[in-house]
């Protein structure tokens, strides 16, 4: 192995954890990241190439100037111990191959929500579903959007008791805080109780 | 050097003056005051070519695997220039006197993670930094500990 577990120092170097931020386009990804990030959020290019999209999936950016896909993302250290890395994941699904990179070996995924628009986090929740990586929905509470109770959303978005759904408003770093909580003790359940999620 | 106004064809087989319309572009007059790389770099070409010219047209590391999340540090070795290291390179080892991730290299470098990883295969291979890899292993997805220390973190914050 190359790796090396101690710094110049000697003390131990901090231990790299990913969370995924992810949810339709404009639901407040980004947002998110900036408002709970302690640096400013950095934003990573990932060269397309045609090994991870199909001819007909790039048919849509072909008219784009760059042939990149930027995913944002920010940093939180926990006690010198842990780095917490949130990757607020590209929307659409031509992306998923990004997510791939992101997903694996991660600790779980918060799905960000829009009342105006459920639908667009719908592929989110498959992707998660599907590879068993623990996630939560945190429904962003635009301004000028109507209003839903809680039991509305779990309703309309048909998940089972299992994943918790839950309020927020992207932009403020304690409501972020909750979110990150809320997935963190979730992904401790469903990791404990096995391969099951 | 080039002089602006003269094709830099001898380097480019295939993309002479007079050949634009293969490369999929009507053709147009040399611009005076274009430099070469507005001339070369249109919208086809994208930005890919800046960084795999830094890679030597590589893509993938000598040596050791970066994963977004791979944690590198800075040996503290003196990038001496018998290493023949490029800027980039030397970029890559003065941002690392910190430590940091191979996403935030490339962030705050600009540059695609493709490129990073090369680069950051090359610094291992001359012993430059150390890298830390990702706790993705069951061991540590499945420590309760673990769980316990980032939620504890998170509400300190």
């Amino acid at each position: 192995m190359d790796s090396m577990r101690f710094d110049r120092q000697g003390r131990r170097l901090p231990k790299a954890i990913k969370i995924l931020i992810a949810g339709g386009f404009g639901a407040g990804k980004t947002t998110m990241v900036g408002a709970v990030s302690e640096t400013k959020p950095l934003r990573t290019e990932e060269i397309l190439t045609d090994k991870g999209v199909r001819v007909d999936d790039i048919a849509g950016v072909e008219g784009k100037t760059t042939t990149t896909v930027a995913m944002d993302f920010g940093r939180i250290t926990i006690k010198d111990q842990f780095m917490l890395y949130l990757f607020g994941t590209p929307g659409q699904e031509r992306f998923w191959f990004m997510w791939d990179e992101v997903a694996i070996g991660s600790l779980g995924a918060v799905v960000l929500a829009d009342t105006r628009r459920l639908a667009d986090c719908f592929p989110a929740v498959d992707y998660f579903e599907r590879r068993n990586i623990p996630f939560i929905v945190a429904v962003n509470c635009f301004e000028g959007a109507k209003q839903y109770e809680l039991e509305e959303v779990e309703a309309a978005l048909n998940l089972g008791s299992k994943v918790p759904v839950m309020l927020c408003d992207a932009r403020v770093r304690e409501s972020g805080k909750k979110v990150l909580i809320a997935l963190v003790q979730h992904a401790m359940e469903s990791r404990k109780v096995g391969a099951s999620v | 050097m080039t002089s602006p106004g003269e094709p830099p064809g001898e380097e480019f087989p295939g993309t002479e003056a007079g050949e634009d319309s293969i490369a999929g572009r009507p053709a147009e007059p040399p611009a005076g005051g274009v430099d070469d790389e507005e001339r070369w770099l249109d919208d086809q070409a994208g930005p890919l070519v800046r960084p795999y010219v830094m890679t030597s047209g590589r893509m993938q590391p000598v040596r050791g695997k970066f994963d977004l999340v791979t944690m590198v540090e800075a040996t503290g070795l003196p990038a001496s220039p018998e290493l023949g290291l490029g800027p980039e390179h030397q970029a890559v080892v003065r941002l690392c006197e910190q430590v940091l991730s191979v996403a935030e290299i490339a962030g705050h470098l600009k540059l695609p993670t493709v490129t990073v990883r090369v680069l950051l295969g090359d610094l291992l291979d001359k012993g430059l930094i150390t890298v830390q890899d990702p706790q993705t292993d069951t061991d540590f997805m499945t420590d309760e500990q673990m769980y316990r220390a980032v939620i504890d973190g998170l509400h300190a914050l």
